[in-house]
């Protein structure tokens, strides 16, 4: 089959199956999204915001509470369609074979594949407006600049689902996710603007994170949130963009070698 | 009648390992056809090539006409694969398995609907509609399998061993139904490790090993050419009745414990045998197709 025939909208039968599967239990799936940036916003906002009092956001100053409630969103979009084409794709690709039945109707690998990051974007989509929804309830989301929130985290959820999507195809077993997780989400997850502004690294620190994803979804978000876009923002688009289209291509191909033999 | 399947010098090599090696076999429309052969003799592999899961080394394979190698999407949607393994979504109800299978189809969800009514009737399992498929016994995970390879209403039917593992009730269950499938003018293609299935079921068959065919024709052409009508197995190590083998003029297998002789003609020619070596013991049966497929494959462990 050729390369172009390989594509259509078909995926969406692919991210329908998730989404039928998620529909099912979807009280508990909304729970970690919810509950998670409601104690990190206790705990540090709250608890560590009381000794920290302000941060340099821009030129000005706000209060911790409002600095780290948009890197609570930007990160839960990173958990979340990351963990979901890494371990969730892997189980249903290697240990419930959804993939091998689906191989024997007319979908094609590459419809499966991008249905599962597609589907990974969603689930950071849909926590997204969970987490904005807490971070509203503590009065930190700006209008109208948050409602923008939620389509930028579909994006950053692609790129995230991507770079999963990626691993998954080269991982020889599920323990090995262990390795991207620590070297890649959980510094990202610290050192790319979350917790405390990146001016604080040392110059090199600095450049790394960066060139993380992380950093521009942050950016990004922490300006629509607190109403402070800049031109930077859409170099930030770009590079988000970027990443998934590079991101997109090698977990397609890691794939391809992976399960078409 | 028109081949649904035709495959020409199908080969397929992983590296140096060649797991099928210049197969041709044609499937007529509305027939049975068995794929035998014991593990590793490239059954599954041959059947993961026919509906484009893995692509061919080299060699042609046909199906409805179209070829395979740039046509698989349009062939995979009039084609239902039940394969070896449970890949059932153990996420889902029974019937969410069927209707979202359909999706992967795009069938209209209102036929989907009632087609998926009608096949849970058909293999019985209405009332486990909204079971999950962890509930299911070995048995009922088979026909939903089957069920839902049924769901586009395919022309042709891929069965990969669809019976391994079944309680006897369930895997007669299973004949009567692909018979009925069969009668409904159906074209399968089956592989299997059972003999009395593939004698049941297959109009035509061919057994394959280390990648090549090594016999085709109908299971009664085949037991008849390859082993006999009658089969008499005489137990014990003895020297006579082993120079008695080699010296009646019949066909026969000398085993480690056992030397079975083969009688072309009548269970008479083998009378002689069983009154001078075991009189009380053995009796002769029908040759079988397991006669034929051991004495092909040979009868040493495979794996």
């Amino acid at each position: 089959m050729s390369f172009k025939n390989r594509f259509s909208m078909r995926f969406a039968q692919v991210w329908r199956r998730n989404l039928i599967v998620y529909k099912r239990i979807w009280k508990i799936n909304f729970l970690p999204p919810m509950l998670e940036p409601i104690f990190y916003l206790t705990a540090f906002g709250l608890g560590l915001g009381s000794l920290i009092k302000t941060v340099p956001y821009r030129g000005a100053e706000v209060d911790y509470l409002s600095f780290i409630a948009p890197g609570l969103i930007a990160s839960a979009v990173m958990w979340q369609s990351f963990f979901e084409t890494t371990f969730a794709s892997f189980v249903r690709m290697f240990y419930q074979k959804t993939f091998d039945a689906m191989l024997s109707t007319p979908l094609t690998l590459e419809e499966i594949i991008i249905g599962e990051i597609v589907w990974g974007a969603t689930k950071a989509f849909i926590a997204s407006v969970l987490v904005l929804c807490v971070v509203a309830a503590f009065g930190r989301a700006g209008l109208p600049g948050s409602l923008l929130i939620p389509p930028v985290a579909f994006l950053g959820g692609l790129a995230f689902a991507c770079a999963g999507m990626y691993f998954t195809g080269i991982t020889p077993n599920i323990d090995m996710f262990n390795l991207p997780m620590f070297l890649f989400i959980t510094p990202m997850f610290l050192f790319s603007g979350t917790f405390f502004p990146i001016d604080n690294l040392p110059v090199w620190a600095g450049f790394i994170a960066k060139a993380t994803p992380l950093y521009h979804l942050t950016l990004l978000i922490r300006g629509l949130c607190l109403g402070g876009l800049g031109n930077d923002a859409w170099l930030s688009l770009a590079y988000l963009a970027v990443f998934t289209a590079v991101a997109a291509t090698l977990a397609l191909r890691a794939m391809r070698r992976r399960l078409v033999r | 009648m028109d081949a649904v399947i035709e495959a020409k010098e199908l080969r397929k090599c992983f590296g140096a390992f060649t797991a099928v090696d210049g197969i041709s076999f044609q499937v007529p429309a509305g027939s049975v056809f068995g794929l035998l052969g014991p593990n590793g003799a490239g059954k599954t592999t041959t059947i993961r090539t026919l509906y484009g899961f893995s692509p061919l080394t080299s060699g042609e394979v046909k199906v409805f006409g179209l070829p395979i190698a740039t046509s698989h999407r349009e062939i995979k949607a009039r084609i239902g694969v039940c394969q070896q393994d449970n890949t059932l979504d153990p996420d889902l109800s029974v019937e969410q398995n069927l209707l979202v299978f359909a999706g992967y189809f795009r069938m209209d969800r209102k036929i989907a609907a009632s087609r998926a009514r009608e096949l849970l009737s058909f293999f019985a399992m209405e009332n486990k509609r909204a079971a999950r498929v962890m509930e299911l016994s070995g048995g009922m995970i088979r026909r939903l399998m089957l069920a839902r390879a049924l769901i586009n209403s395919p022309e042709l039917l891929i069965l990969d061993e669809p019976t391994t593992g079944l309680d006897p009730q369930s895997r007669h269950q299973l004949w009567d139904k692909l018979t009925e499938l069969k009668a409904a003018g159906l074209t399968i293609l089956l592989t299997t490790h059972y003999m009395e299935e593939a004698s049941r079921l297959c109009d035509s068959l061919v057994i394959v090993d280390h990648g090549k065919i090594l016999v085709e024709g109908s299971p009664a052409e085949l037991i008849l050419e390859h082993a006999g009508r009658f089969a008499l197995e005489i137990e014990g190590r003895d020297p006579e009745t082993r120079r008695f083998a080699i010296e009646s003029g019949l066909k026969y297998d000398i085993l480690d414990q056992r030397v079975i002789l083969y009688s072309d003609g009548d269970e008479a020619s083998l009378e002689e045998a069983r009154r001078a070596f075991c009189p009380a013991t053995c009796l002769t049966r029908q040759a079988s197709l397991e006669d034929v497929f051991l004495r092909l494959t040979g009868r040493e462990l495979r794996e």
